[in-house]
């Protein structure tokens, strides 16, 4: 991937890997290793990237509902992680309240999208104007904690995120016409183009889809374009003045960082993209269920960034395949394993047993693979074209 | 009338509590600058072993080993993980212990399950009654012990060598290390002391009107984050003054839902959090902490 180069060069001081460009002249030894990989690496790269994309284009021929479903939960988190560590690997703000932001684009999306059902609000509005929606008004909800988010630091403000939860919370259990309670509300299957993404059953070369193999396609695309979006954004300007925050937010200032309008602006776009991943989220689920985002669903997504690796978009996608896929594959194969039992036999049940892991790992990775699992993949990488 | 002074005694005491968990929060803050996200599994760790071992070797003695064990369980996690750390952003380390609390908290709560498990404590369901006012013993028994300890900890933290010591390391761990004070200690007696603390807490979380310690306790013990923050993360008075605000709050809260109907139901477990929101709204560094200065 290119990925792991730009996450190999952004030093400590967060210069981005720009350096072989053409300004390595002047930066000594250290710059020289950093040059870009020669073309046969590059273009060993592009055909990597390729063969990964096809694959994942074709998967939706030959997986079974379960394994599609796993895959679309880690797409959609992929998006939710990305936007987090715009926020806290890229920028330095923690957040523990991303699963608020989650929340709002799920149930953004099903009262915009939903018809009027008895006491839900629905304002029956067209599929692309209602993730849109839900999309806005998950920025609107990081925008309007801007002035408390603005003002404070470190775990202040991770704890002052956590009351977001906490206040979600509350209304999705409240809000009753707009959010259904404690049982939730349906979600109400996407058309887009024509296309509608529920349960009616289209045959595609011999292969049924149904809402599945749909979505993934879709639940591709989005992510795709929001890993590129994040990618450009950490690559240029906006992500070394991110980076500079992080590092050191006066000298930032004074180098004409707007810090303030930056650590705002970055706020609200890691919301839309939490927003976008609860639109993607509901979707799968079809069914929206306030428990879901609670503080719980938070400490995942930090626990993908920092898994993956902070700062980066592979890292962050890396991680939320991670923290997505290890209990789905304990509880498909939790008979084959030993240590896991199936849940409710007294034994460790996978979800448990995952959480062991991914709890275990966040302490080891931070510990002995400052960087992430990304880091590791790129460092090997290194080895491998110094031996070329 | 009546019914807001019970309502403000139990809101002290509850608050009480509150100060114990926060206190502990801060010591750790204090003496190794790390946020401890994993408070909440080590009066976790400390509850369930009271709980457990009560049968068996009597409530006071359970207590002691309770104690006992969450002191060590936080000197573990402080010499296991905390000590190896060799970057230098402490928000990380922040995330580090969020990690560890996910690993002990899914213990626990699994070695619990669906099980609540009452305290065995010498109180009971006693009431005491002044004039109108009617008050579990518990209640009484939590702000007297509370006070306690917290008058017993400030006198040691000025007076005693081990208090100097971690005020030291407090105002400049460089200046410290270089007098003769071992740093390595100092975190690990922290971490040690806010265990104990944790376990008072989850004490006195657990009795009368509780039921006992089940799976949702620690989120209980959530609550003394709000405390601990907008009292200041650096200010020991702070966190006295946070638990018994946010006590007193969500006393208030609750005692008069039905009064604050229109702001849905359970009201009382969101305004600690309104709260410490509206206060860092005015002061973003807590209302006793100290403001970050920074040189250029």
């Amino acid at each position: 991937m290119s990925e792991s180069t730009t996450a190999a060069t952004t030093g400590p001081a967060g210069t981005a890997g720009e350096s072989g460009a053409g300004s390595a002249t002047g930066r000594g030894r250290r710059a020289r290793v950093r040059v870009r990989p020669p073309r046969r690496a590059a273009a060993r790269t592009v055909a990597a990237v390729a063969a990964a994309g096809l694959l994942l284009l074709a998967l939706p021929f030959y997986l079974d509902r379960f394994w599609l479903q796993a895959g679309l939960l880690a797409m959609a988190a992929a998006i939710g992680a990305i936007g987090l560590n715009l926020l806290t690997g890229a920028t330095g703000q923690l957040s523990l309240g991303h699963s608020f932001f989650l929340a709002v684009g799920a149930y953004g999306y099903c009262v915009l999208a939903g018809d009027r059902d008895g006491e839900l609000t629905g304002l029956g509005l067209p599929g692309w104007l209602a993730v849109t929606g839900a999309v806005a008004m998950a920025g609107a909800a990081g925008g309007l904690f801007s002035p408390i988010a603005g003002r404070l630091r470190g775990a202040y403000l991770g704890i002052a995120t956590l009351a977001l939860v906490f206040i979600g919370q509350h209304v999705l259990l409240n809000a009753h016409d707009l959010t259904g309670g404690y049982n939730g509300r349906p979600v109400p299957p996407l058309s887009l183009f024509g296309i509608t993404f529920d349960d009616t059953e289209t045959v595609v070369a011999a292969v049924p889809f149904q809402s599945m193999e749909k979505l993934w396609y879709a639940g591709l695309a989005l992510l795709t374009v929001c890993a590129f979006f994040a990618h450009g954004v950490l690559r240029d300007r906006p992500g070394r003045a991110l980076n500079a925050i992080r590092d050191h937010r006066i000298a930032a200032g004074v180098m004409g960082v707007p810090v303030a309008r930056q650590r705002a602006g970055v706020f609200v776009l890691s919301s839309m993209y939490a927003g976008l991943a609860g639109v993607l989220l509901a979707l799968v689920f079809q069914q929206t269920v306030p428990e879901y985002f609670g503080i719980v669903l938070a400490l995942e997504y930090l626990a993908m960034i920092v898994i993956g690796g902070l700062g980066s978009v592979s890292g962050a996608v890396t991680g939320a395949v991670f923290v997505t896929l290890l209990p789905q594959i304990l509880t498909r194969y939790s008979e084959a394993l030993p240590l896991v039992s199936a849940p409710g036999t007294g034994g460790v049940a996978p979800g448990e047993m995952s959480r062991y892991l991914y709890g275990a790992a966040i302490v080891a990775i931070v510990l002995f693979l400052p960087g992430g699992l990304v880091r590791l993949a790129a460092r090997r990488g290194h080895t491998q074209k110094d031996e070329a | 009338m009546t019914t807001f002074v019970e309502l403000l005694l139990s809101g002290l005491s509850i608050g009480s509590v509150y100060a114990l968990i926060a206190l502990g929060f801060v010591i750790i803050f204090k003496a190794t600058e790390v946020v401890n996200f994993a408070h909440a599994s080590l009066l976790l760790a400390g509850g369930y072993l009271t709980a457990v071992l009560r049968d068996d070797i009597g409530f006071w003695a359970a207590l002691l080993v309770g104690v006992a064990g969450a002191a060590a369980v936080g000197a573990l996690v402080e010499f296991l993980v905390i000590r190896r750390y060799r970057g230098h952003d402490h928000s990380v380390l922040a995330i580090v212990t969020i990690g560890v609390d996910i690993v002990l908290v899914t213990e626990l709560t699994r070695q619990i399950g669906a099980r609540v498990m009452p305290m065995g404590d010498p109180w009971g369901d006693r009431v005491l009654t002044f004039g109108s006012v009617s008050i579990p013993q518990t209640r009484v028994a939590a702000f007297v012990t509370a006070a306690l300890i917290i008058g017993a900890f400030l006198l040691a933290f000025r007076f005693t060598s081990w208090g100097v010591a971690m005020r030291a390391v407090a105002e400049h761990p460089e200046t410290a290390a270089l007098m003769g004070i071992r740093l390595g200690r100092v975190s690990s007696s922290a971490w040690a002391v806010a265990g104990a603390l944790a376990t008072v807490a989850a004490l006195f979380l657990t009795v009368f009107p509780t039921p006992g310690l089940e799976r949702g306790t620690s989120l209980v013990a959530l609550k003394a984050f709000p405390a601990a923050i907008l009292g200041g993360l650096d200010s020991t008075t702070g966190a006295l003054v946070g638990g018994l605000v946010i006590g007193v709050t969500q006393s208030m809260a609750a005692g008069y839902q039905s009064d604050l109907a229109f702001l849905g139901r359970g009201i009382g477990d969101l305004a600690p959090y309104l709260v410490m929101l509206l206060v860092l709204l005015v002061r973003p560094a807590g209302l006793f902490g100290t403001r970050e200065l920074s040189r250029v």
